[in-house]
């Protein structure tokens, strides 16, 4: 038995059939073809596979995409914007905020979220913002500045 | 690589077609989903037919309605963390919501779901229990409540029956109320390894308070029904000071059955409960005296 399950992803409208115990992390990468998002721990812990649901993050490994239908999504490729970097994205170059890159992608959407409620915020409450996700290259130390860089640097007229 | 078994799927457009769908066999509901997905994963829980309430606004909602705190079981562990009022009368419930899981996890998971996935290392259990919240149940012949502390029969097992949905928490608000939460865990964002949350109501002479009634709520210690009754039954009547507040830390840790595990041996977990229940009293304390004196 498939289900449809209709998201828009990023400003773009998809609609896919699809079994109701298709995870939505696995319906963004292999259904979608969106790959920038990753599937990591499986389990809720790590945060690699974290995306916007209606504008907050989550953990796509432990969402079924049934979940998702009717609602938007919002995923790493949707963080730059005609053609630029996000200030978020700009300072993970900046600051050397990854080494091998694969919880990269949920750090950024986390952080860019931190950043959309908290403009200015310190380096306690980029470490609360980040707990809920795993880096096992950095010790955290360059995503801490990545954003904080983010923060000194945001674009105008965003 | 993790994936459920096969199941239906359906979408409650109202807490009354939720309560139709439910009534089928082998049927669960799906709010936040970040209990039961990873059951599910596991072969923990194989439902036939997931009911999806995350569109049932009715029941996302935190409000002060009178003298009681009324809280909808589709509220966001975020929702709690951020309700202004919910922390005004019961500091308990932000202490716990600090400590539970993340901050991505909190935007997700629900209150009701975390009381209906009766894990015993679950944070909330212990807190409305420590504060005697009501659990309100909806089903297809109207609405039932039933004390938190006799919501919970076992490990993964509450009262609620098929065909039935928990609707809401509501707490008592009473003047001159403390509370507070402690928890231990190994790391953060961690299952507890030991916590106690506590309320007192303090009446009497601002100088030498006297504990009207207590409430002791404990967390993955094999309490039974989250509660701590003995150190409660000690605690009323008596002065709200550190010699109270440390023998009931004391009651409390041996009246509790906590299981050796991973997370540390049954003395340390003992040891705990009893240092951790005697913070909570201490700081409920602090918190009903400030509120008295405004």
């Amino acid at each position: 038995m498939t289900i449809r399950v209709a998201v828009t992803v990023n400003g773009t409208e998809y609609a896919r059939d699809v079994e109701p115990r298709l995870l939505l992390i696995h319906f963004i990468r292999d259904e979608l073809g969106l790959t920038g998002s990753h599937w990591g721990c499986d389990t809720s812990n790590c945060g690699s596979c974290v995306v916007w649901l209606d504008a907050k993050p989550v953990k796509s490994c432990t969402l079924l995409a049934a979940m998702a239908d009717g609602r938007t999504l919002r995923t790493v490729e949707g963080l730059e914007q005609d053609g630029r970097l996000d200030p978020v994205q700009q300072g993970f170059i900046e600051c050397h905020g990854l080494q091998c890159g694969f919880c990269t992608p949920g750090m950024m959407m986390t952080a860019r979220w931190l950043l959309d409620h908290h403009p200015d915020p310190d380096e306690a409450q980029i470490r609360e913002a980040i707990s809920g996700q795993i880096c096992r290259c950095t010790g955290y130390e360059n995503i801490v500045r990545s954003i904080r860089w983010a923060a000194e640097h945001p674009r105008e007229n965003r | 690589m993790q994936v459920p078994s096969h199941v239906e799927y359906e979408r409650a457009t109202s807490v009354e077609h939720a309560l139709s769908l439910l009534s089928r066999p082998e049927t669960r509901v799906l709010a936040g989903g970040h209990s039961l997905i990873p059951m599910m994963k596991l072969r923990l829980a194989q439902p036939e037919v997931l009911v999806d309430i995350n569109g049932l606004a009715e029941l996302a909602f935190i409000a002060l309605d009178g003298d009681r705190l009324r809280i909808g079981a589709l509220a966001r562990h975020a929702d709690l963390l951020s309700s202004s009022v919910a922390g005004q009368c019961f500091p308990i419930f932000h202490d716990a919501e600090r400590v539970v899981a993340d901050p991505i996890v909190r935007l997700w998971g629900t209150i009701g779901g975390s009381l209906c996935q009766a894990d015993p290392s679950e944070d909330l259990s212990a807190a409305f229990a420590a504060v005697r919240a009501t659990a309100v149940i909806r089903g297809k012949d109207g609405e039932r409540t039933v004390p938190v502390r006799d919501f919970h029969l076992g490990p993964y097992e509450t009262v609620i029956g098929s065909g039935e949905l928990l609707a809401e928490i509501r707490v008592p608000v009473r003047p001159g109320t403390g509370s507070a939460y402690e928890k231990v865990a190994r790391r953060v964002g961690d299952w507890s390894v030991a916590a106690a949350g506590a309320v007192l109501c303090l009446s009497g002479d601002p100088a030498r308070p006297v504990i009207e009634s207590a409430g002791i709520g404990l967390t993955a210690v094999g309490a039974e029904h989250f509660v701590a009754a003995e150190a409660e039954d000690f605690l009323r009547g008596r002065a709200a000071d550190e010699d109270s507040f440390a023998a009931a830390g004391a009651i409390a840790a041996g009246h509790c059955h906590p299981s050796a595990d991973q997370r540390g041996p049954e003395d340390f977990k003992r040891h705990l409960v009893g240092e951790l229940t005697t913070r909570a009293l201490r700081r409920a304390a602090a918190r009903a005296s400030s509120e008295g004196n405004r």
